[in-house]
This record gives C-alpha cells, structure tokens and sequence, in this order.
C-alpha cells in the first residue's frame, strides 16, 4: 500500500490512532490490575452527555471543550457508581450496568433530540459513538498525542506506588500512603484515557483498548513493566492495522478493527503464549498426568514382585490389574510408553521391567515409603493416615529433597508399616 | 389504535421481559453479563438480517441468540480455563463480538436494514409502520409487538416451569448441589432466555438500551423490597411506567424514546434510591433523626438476599 504513506492525511489518522491506543493500553494496565475493566466500559459509556453538553455550551465540535465534558461526565459517573455501592445494598456489577445504561440512555437521548433541531454544525457529534479516526485533523492529533504523552509521564513519574496500590491496596494503606491521592490520579488517568480513545473506537468498544492489550501482555509475563510495554506493543500494532484497513476499504470502520486486531492478539496469546497459555498449560498437565501414571504402572510391577523379592518376571495387563484400579485404556496406554522408553520390555503376553525400570520403580516406592516415615515420625500420624499423602507426593519429590529426607530421618530401612525400603544392591 | 399506543405497549414487552431475567442477573451479580450479551448478539442479528431480509423470521432469530449463548459459553472458559479474571473475561468477549457486528454491518451497508445508530438505540418510533396484514387487507397490529408478547409468555412460561431451579441455584447454589440441581444447566438456560430477549427487542430498543431494562428497573425494585415474588411484580410494573414516561418525554424534546425510556428508569431509581419507604438514603436519614441518641441502624446494615 504505497500511497498510504504517501497520502499526509492517513498520515496523520494513523498517528492519531496509535498514540490514543497506546496511551490507553498503558493506562489501562492499572484498569485490569484493579479488576476496574467494566468500570472503564461504564466511564467510557458515561462521557456521551458530557460530550453533548459541552457541544450545547460552547456551541462547537472543538475537541477540547468535548474532551472536558466528557473528562467531567466520566468523573461524575465515578462518583455516582461509588454512591450507590456504598449507599445501597446494590453490588458493584449491578451499580456500574446502572449508571452505564442510564447516561448512555440520556446521552443518546440529548444526542438525537440535537440532530432533531436541526442544528447544523451537529453533524459528526454521533461519531462518538463508533469513533471517528478516519475524520480527525492534525490539530485533532497534537491534542491527542498531548494526552499521550501527560498519561505516559504520569505513570513514570507515580510507577511506584500505582504499582503497590493496584497490587495490594491494603499493604499501601497500612504504610501510611495517601491511596487515596492515587486512586484519585488513576482514576483520573482513566477517564482522560477515555475520553481521548473514544475519538478511535467510540464509546461501546472503549472497554477493549483499555483492558484488551493489557489482559493480552498479562499472559507472556509475570513483570508489570514487561507487560506495559507489550500491551503498548500490541496496541500500537492494532491501532497500526485498523487504520490501514480502513484506508484500504474506505467503507471499513476504523475503530471496530482496532478492537478486531486487539482480540485476536488477545485470544492467540491467551491460547498460545508459554507456561500461561491454555496450549502450554494443557500441555504440561498432560505431562504430569502421564508421568504420574506411568509411574504407577512401575510401582505396581514392584508391589506385584515383593513378596517373592523376584521383580522382573514379566506380567500380563490382568496382573496389574488386579491389585491397582487403573482404567484398561490408560494402563495400555502407559505400558506401551513405558516400553518405548525402555523401562519394560515386552516378553510374550505380558511387560517385563529392564533394568532401568527397576531402578525406577525402586526409586518410586523409596520415595513413597520414605515420605510416609516422615509423615509419620515429624508429623506423627499413624501408620494408616500416610499412605494418601505418600501416593501424590511420590511423583514430585526431587534427589536433593530424597537426600535430605534421608539425613532427616537417619537412613531408615523400613516404613512405618515394616515394609522394606528399596534400594538397589 | 393509534401508533403512540403501539410505541408504548412494545415498550413495556420489552421492559418486562428484560426486567423480570433481570431480577435473576442482578441477584446472581451476573448484571454486566447481561450487558455482555447484549452487545454480543450483534454479529448474529446482522446475519439474520443478511438471510431473510427485512422480515427476519422468528427461526433467524434464535439462531442469532445461538451467538448470545456462545458469549456466555466463552465468558465461562476465559474464566476457568484461560484463567482470565472475570470484568477482563466479559469485556474481551462483548468487545470482540461487538466489533465484528459493527464490521459486517458496514460490509452489507447497502444490503441490510440495519445502520450503526440503529444497533445502539432502536427504531422503536417505526414499530407502528411494521403491520401484519392480511390478504383481506385486515391489520392485525405491528409485528414486532406479537413477537414481543410471544417472547414474553415464553420467558413468563420459563420462569413458572424453572423457577425453583432458578430461585435455588440464584440464592444458595450450595443447597441447590446438594439436592442435585445441576447449576450449569440454570446458568445457561437463564443465558440462553437472556440472549433470546436481547435478539428480539434489539430492533426496537438497540443494544445499550436492554441493559436499562435488564439492571436498571430491578435494581429498582431491589431497593423497594425484600420479597423475591414481590421483586418480579414490582418491576414489571416499573416496566410499564417507564415506558409510558419515556414515551412522552420523548415528545416532548423530540429525542430517542429508547433513550427517555431508559431516563424515565432512571428517574424512578433515584426516586427510590433516596424515597423507598424501607431503604431511601433520605428516609433512613428522617427516620435516623427520630431517634437522635442512640446511633442508628438503618435497614442496609441487615442486607437480606445474597450479599456476600
């Protein structure tokens, strides 16, 4: 798209959506800290008859005079929305759906009844609704950029404690901070953010340029200041795509697409992104549940051959069977990796265990049996309150703990119900 | 009859049928799921609209409240699987949906009855001009306020049939286990009756202004009493007065009538929020003042319901 770059007014949108989308995400990384996402919706919703009412005042579209009827519509919302909770025995939820509907309801209202009297210069007051990106000029983007860059020196210069109020809100009261002051700032810092993003998406969509990005960042790091620059990151890039889009397809809306591009950012992070995404989680849980199996299936091969102390005669499914409840699937499922690795080999209709198995399955019940003698001699419970406790630990004790639950209880070589603890010869 | 008439009596179908699911959200704090459907049904109306034309047929439409299930079904895995908290759940949902609404809108612009005002606030003005008539040319009165009073009786009939499944897994959903009521099953038939609601008032009233309905009138009723029943009742008749208010306020500054019926529901909240005989700030205060030494214990200090 070569004359996108070369047409100054796309230019000049594109700027405007990114440093809106990115103001806000970085803002909104507090929003979604707080739990406050359905706030910043209710705000967002809430600054429509501010707007209408600055236009009614001062009889023009200057973006200034509607950013600060917005700023204190959305602050009045704020304070209404707390009232409530605090007055009532209404909940949080219900509160902010409440004054959500109601200003919105009365903002459509004085919006309608204003392109009613037919007063000319109204039009492009109901761009506020979805947003109107593709129509900003350039005084519009030094406005906006303004914005941006107040909200960005106000979360360097208060990174601190916003951090410590968004995180542990009692902890900061209790130490003495003025968190009030700070929630008083965040919230502000909300309500600008608000008012300015809604020039990008409108006022339904708001919701997802504060918290999208931010809930997005969340799932590739556990660091707030990594997590700040990847949801700027991601909105950058999304404010980047809806306004080329829309440029594109001159019918597409910008804002939508903004919010189209954040959530899929969104949903493939949260689906994707290591150690938090559901793949890796789903992943790793399979892993420890196939782990703990096979585990099982070797600890049985031992308990099957103790009586005897003969433990690689080979064993068929019933065997196993017979003295632990394992699903058939699963059991087959297990024997066959289990082979595969080399803990068993395979020897006419049943498994026998190769000498690594042995080992292994040694290691399990030293494990299991050395866990129940802690149970039981620092824990002191009895004998028949242990074994629970043993079968889930088993699987996670590491050498290094091995070692010092050995030192701890003097090498025993029995459990508390006098079975042997293993150890190879 | 006359068209103000018509405007009112859809109106109050609406307002009643989104307030009566509503006393079930409020008190289950589900109120901005209720918001979330109402914006997520968006992109399944707008297809509706695009297979049938301007006469979406009643078939359309529960397939567009399918979309509204399918939201409620994604808020739960965002929260349990994905492990996402719930305000950040809800509002990636209803802003993705919503989004994608507002996109094949655009896309189908010149193919659909359906603008982006449209989708926020409703045409409820033109609901007189839709008739059914018949081949004698008889009329039978606006379509969408049959549809309407069909939705209505069924969520009515839903209540009746569920309610005890409904009233237990709302206020002891513990309890509820215990005797065996599956609470995932009254979850999503409560979901399944709200997007249904929201897909067919949706013409008449837009997204945004369900939520009124839905939160507003029995967070009103909420403030007046104590009793559950009651609660219904009360806000059905909220219902009615809201829409009667609004319809002449709209007239009188010739604005949105979804919009002034939404701020006559919010005038009455206020009435109660400060006037309700057992509960107003200002009548606890009168009260308060009778007994001027011994510090006073208003009612909200003894919640009743699930407050927790």
């Amino acid at each position: 798209m070569s004359n996108f770059w070369n047409d100054p007014n796309a230019i000049i949108v594109l700027l405007g959506t990114v440093l809106l989308s990115m103001g806000a995400a970085v803002v909104g990384n507090f929003t979604f800290l707080r739990k406050r996402a359905l706030v910043g919706d209710a705000v967002a919703h809430s600054v429509l008859p501010g707007i209408c009412v600055a236009f009614l005042i001062s009889g023009s579209k200057d973006p200034i005079w509607l950013m600060l009827g917005a700023v204190i519509a959305g602050w009045i919302s704020l304070l209404v929305m707390d009232f409530i909770i605090r007055k009532t025995r209404l909940k949080a939820d219900t509160a902010t759906g409440l004054v959500l509907s109601v200003f919105f309801g009365l903002g459509i209202f004085m919006l309608t009844s204003i392109q009613h009297s037919g007063n000319a210069s109204q039009t492009g007051l109901d761009k506020f609704l979805f947003g109107n990106a593709a129509s900003m000029m350039e005084r519009d983007v030094y406005i906006f950029a303004g914005t941006a860059v107040i909200l960005l020196i106000l979360t360097l210069v208060f990174y601190r404690p916003f951090r410590l109020v968004s995180f542990n809100r009692e902890f900061a009261e209790s130490i003495g901070m003025p968190v009030w002051f700070y929630e008083f700032l965040l919230s502000t810092m909300t309500v600008l953010a608000v008012a300015s993003g809604i020039q990008a998406v409108g006022v339904v969509l708001m919701a997802a340029l504060l918290i999208t990005p931010a809930a997005a960042g969340r799932y590739w790091t556990d660091k707030l200041p990594i997590m700040m620059l990847l949801s700027a990151l991601f909105a950058g890039i999304s404010a980047w795509g809806g306004t080329w889009v829309s440029f594109a397809v001159p019918s597409m809306p910008t804002g939508p697409w903004i919010i189209m591009f954040l959530s899929i950012i969104a949903i493939t992070s949260i689906l994707i992104a290591p150690q938090r995404g559901i793949v890796a989680r789903n992943r790793l849980r399979r892993r420890n549940e196939s782990k703990i199996l096979r585990e099982n299936i070797l600890k049985t091969f031992y308990y099957l051959g103790q009586a005897n102390r003969d433990f690689k005669i080979p064993r068929t499914a019933q065997d196993l069977l017979e003295i632990r409840g394992f699903s058939v699937k699963e059991l087959q499922l297990g024997l066959r990796l289990e082979s595969k690795i080399g803990n068993l080999v395979r020897n006419g209709n049943g498994w026998a265990l190769s000498d690594e198995g042995l080992a292994e399955s040694f290691r399990i019940v030293r494990l299991h049996r050395l866990w129940e003698m802690y149970l039981n001699k620092r824990l002191h419970l009895k004998p028949d309150h242990v074994h629970q406790g043993a079968e889930a630990i088993e699987h996670v004790i590491t050498p290094e703990l091995e070692k010092l639950l050995e030192e701890e209880l003097g090498h025993p070589t029995l459990d508390p119900h006098q079975s042997e603890i293993p150890y190879l010869p | 009859m006359s068209d103000s008439i018509w405007i009112i009596l859809t109106g109050s179908l609406v307002a009643i049928s989104c307030g009566l699911l509503g006393c079930f959200l409020i008190l289950r704090k589900m109120a901005m799921v209720g918001d979330a459907i109402s914006h997520a049904v968006l992109p399944g109306i707008v297809i509706a609209y695009l297979v049938s034309g301007d006469r979406v047929g009643i078939l359309p439409l529960v397939g567009a409240a399918a979309v509204g299930l399918f939201a409620a079904v994604m808020i739960e895995w965002l929260y349990r699987k994905a492990r996402l908290q719930t305000d950040a759940s809800i509002g990636i949902t209803f802003t993705w949906l919503f989004a994608i609404g507002v996109i094949i809108t655009s896309y189908f612009s010149g193919k659909i009855d359906l603008d982006q005002e449209c989708i926020l606030y409703g045409e409820i003005a033109y609901v007189p001009l839709d008739l059914i008539i018949d081949s004698a040319g008889n009329s039978f009165g606006p379509r969408p306020f049959w549809i309407l009073l069909t939705v209505l009786t069924l969520i009515v009939g839903f209540i009746i049939v569920g309610y005890r499944g409904l009233f237990l897994t709302t206020f002891d959903p513990g309890f509820a286990a215990a005797l065996g009521i599956s609470t995932a099953f009254w979850h999503y038939s409560l979901m399944g009756a709200v997007s249904l609601t929201t897909v067919v008032s949706f013409e008449s009233v837009g997204a945004v202004l369900v939520v009124a309905f839905l939160v507003v009138l029995p967070a009103t009723a909420y403030l007046l009493t104590d009793d559950f029943k009651r609660m219904l009742v009360i806000t059905s008749i909220l219902g009615v007065t809201s829409a009667i208010g609004g319809y002449y306020l709209a007239l009188i500054f010739d604005g949105s009538i979804a919009g002034a019926m939404t701020i006559a529901a919010g005038v009455q909240f206020a009435f109660a929020l400060f006037f309700s005989p057992s509960k107003g700030i200002l009548i606890n205060r009168i009260k308060a003042g009778d007994i001027p030494s011994t510090g006073s214990l208003s009612r909200q200090d003894f919640p009743l319901g699930n407050k927790q």
